[in-house]
């Protein structure tokens, strides 16, 4: 095993400024894939600004904001293969349409259908994790059982920098160590926990010093360079895959937006600053990437957006229409063999619904 | 059938579900190198190697927690918690995530994992080695609860458990692990989940129990002057709710014996099951005798929080005499 070292101060980059930083390389990515980045980039952005919109139409219910993450979430699951396994916090909804889940289920969840509630298996991504780093020891426990089984396949769990404070991210870190399980522990640091900042968070330098704790490697990337966020995830996965256990990712961010519809981030935050980040936010910087480099023209750029914007147009529309869930499902799914006291408790409910 | 000690029982059980399905894995703290605090593990390193009987790290919630992500992986883990009261950090993982994962997903995942612990007290033990904590486990939707008092109960259950595809969780009485002996089929044992067990027939009152409560209850009736049933629950969650009633119907008087402390504890919900569908059966009212509302206590007091045969008797004989 490597040798384990306090992470260090810098974050890894790649994408420039366009003047006095230059862009970087990156290992292994030919024209298209660098399309098919931008193309993952700008869904997951329509998805959420549509979604904003869709909840102050009274069309989804409260959703939670990633404006400025899909740099994190597009350049990690990049560097992954379709047999790999992810595991989301709710900031993270959206992330199966990467993986071909419909965006009209992910806009189901957020409506309170059951269309929006997948099976995990059909795309590798597990339910949405709502409580606050309870998924991480669940990615160490599959990313361990697939070793067991010698199963190829890998395990990647998002959590955000108020997680690094929970207890099942210590008990799930711990684990994944201790078992070498092959997983990424990917934490988009946006620097707020709802209103409480990082510094109130933790007395730590950096998230990422808490891997040396644990015996992994801790990287720092920046979090709205997804370039540097793919190439940091790949080298976690080759070293996964390798069996040489986990590795923690603290990609580092801003979050711009507030914590979800029912925030109001105006009581808390400096905006002076939210106006500074949102200038250098990932798919403004990552476009502006492509064009210096001569892979994106007006044209494909605008093709993409409208083929983002059709896709959610389609998708709130296949949600909206969904057929109302019957009462019935309340005592569907609960167990594989339900008990008898189920029948008799639905028998009343459609007695006294008539 | 062998005769064995009921935790003798529960290491017979896993080395023939083990050994019956290689999906099935132990992890706890302990569980391998020592065998298990207890001994219930015993032998399973040597057997099955050390990915089956996996000593984890001190970590219930972690223990719980991976145990989910690896049954996505296709295991069925059985989970040691290693005292009653040291699961607790487990809770998280079973309210947030066991009892709703499978529902979570439409279905279209199972969680067929198990959590077992020996609970209870009267061994003498320090403090937070001594409790109760069924209801909290009961509470949950989406997880089955079994508690056997018999050695081959404790085999059959664990049995049942561990092929069923839900999340199950089995207390085991540890105040019987070395005091019960007692007959156990060998190989291949299941007592199916949601089956009570008629310890003792009779015609004027039920005693009704499980766990450690159960041979306590044995022990009350032979005291008793009148003649008693005892029903043995077995399956806390799902309730075999018609034994339940048969029972009432036919001695018309029911005790209700727990060992946990009384408020909204499970005899709580036998009593209110009783008296929405049983009431008129009933010669008198459903009593229970039950630990007091307090913290399990230091154990030179101990005795005085536990249901003792006296308080069982005394409750028979006033609702006798109603």
């Amino acid at each position: 095993m490597a040798q384990v070292l306090p992470a260090g101060r810098d974050v890894r980059r790649v994408i420039g400024d366009g003047e006095s930083v230059s862009d970087g390389e990156v290992e292994g990515l030919d024209e298209s894939d660098f399309l098919e980045l931008y193309r993952s980039l700008v869904l997951l952005r329509t998805y959420d600004e549509r979604s904003v919109v869709y909840h102050r139409q009274g069309r989804i219910g409260t959703y939670a904001i990633f404006w400025n993450h899909e740099a994190m979430q597009a350049g990690s699951v990049y560097a992954l293969e379709d047999e790999d396994w992810i595991f989301p916090s709710y900031r993270e909804s959206a992330i199966g349409l990467l993986r071909g889940m419909p965006a009209s289920t992910v806009l189901s969840w957020w409506r309170g259908h059951p269309a929006g509630w997948w099976n995990p298996a059909d795309y590798n991504v597990a339910s949405i994790c709502v409580p606050i780093a309870t998924h991480v020891p669940h990615a160490a426990g599959l990313a361990w059982g697939k070793r067991l089984k010698g199963e190829p396949g890998i395990a990647i769990v998002y959590f955000g920098d108020g997680a690094t404070s929970e207890g099942a991210f210590h008990e799930g870190a711990n684990f994944a160590a201790v078992m070498r399980a092959p997983v990424i522990l990917f934490c988009s640091n946006n620097q707020w926990a709802i209103s409480t900042p990082l510094e109130a968070q933790t007395a730590a330098e950096t998230l990422a010093d808490k891997a040396a704790g644990y015996g992994v490697p801790g990287e720092r990337v920046d979090g709205t360079d997804v370039l540097a966020v793919y190439e940091a995830t790949r080298v976690a996965a080759e070293r996964a895959r390798a069996g040489e256990g986990p590795t923690f990712i603290e990609a580092v961010s801003y979050r711009t937006a507030p914590h979800a519809t029912a925030d109001d981030q105006s009581a808390y935050i400096d905006l002076e600053r939210v106006e500074e980040e949102k200038r250098r936010e990932c798919v403004g910087r990552y476009e502006a990437y492509l064009r210096r480099a001569g892979l994106l023209s007006d044209g494909l750029a605008e093709e993409i957006r409208r083929e983002a914007a059709e896709t959610m147009r389609a998708a709130i529309a296949h949600a909206e229409a969904e057929a109302p869930a019957d009462p019935s499902l309340l005592f569907e799914h609960a167990y594989a063999d339900p008990p008898a006291s189920f029948g008799d408790d639905l028998a009343e409910l459609r007695r006294i619904l008539g | 059938l062998a005769e064995l000690l009921l935790v003798e029982a529960v290491n017979d059980c896993l080395h023939v579900e083990l050994d019956r399905d290689a999906s099935v894995m132990v992890m706890g703290e302990d569980v391998g190198r020592a065998g298990g605090v207890f001994r219930a593990t015993a032998g399973l390193r040597d057997r099955f190697g050390p990915d089956r009987c996996v000593d984890t790290p001190l970590s219930e919630a972690g223990i719980l927690g991976t145990a989910v992500g690896l049954c996505m992986a296709g295991w069925r883990p059985v989970c040691e918690m290693q005292y009653d009261a040291f699961s607790y950090p487990c809770l998280d993982q079973l309210i947030t995530h066991v009892g709703r994962y499978r529902w979570r997903t439409r279905g279209g995942m199972s969680f067929p994992l198990v959590i077992r612990m020996p609970y209870g007290g009267g061994v003498r033990a320090p403090e937070l080695h001594d409790d109760s904590p069924e209801t909290y486990y009961v509470h949950t939707p989406g997880v089955k609860v079994a508690i056997p008092s018999t050695p081959a109960d404790a085999k059959g259950l664990l049995a049942a458990a561990i092929r069923d595809p839900d999340p199950v969780v089995v207390l085991e009485p540890k105040l019987h692990y070395r005091t019960l002996r007692g007959d156990v089929p060998e190989g291949d044992h299941v007592v199916p989940l949601g089956k009570a067990r008629l310890a003792r027939e009779g015609d004027d009152l039920t005693l009704v129990a499980y766990g450690s409560m159960v041979p306590l209850c044995e022990q009350a009736a032979e005291r008793i002057d009148a003649s008693v049933e005892i029903l043995d629950v077995r399956t806390l969650k799902p309730l075999d709710e018609e034994a339940l009633l048969a029972s009432a119907a036919k001695t018309g008087r029911v005790v209700i014996v727990q060992e946990a402390p009384r408020t909204c504890g499970y005899a709580a919900e036998l009593a209110a099951i009783l008296a929405e569908k049983a009431i008129l059966d009933l010669r008198g009212p459903v009593l229970r005798v039950t630990g007091y509302d307090v913290p399990y206590p230091y154990w030179q007091i101990e005795d005085a929080y536990m249901p003792s045969v006296e308080r069982v008797v005394d409750a028979a004989t006033r609702l006798l005499g109603f």
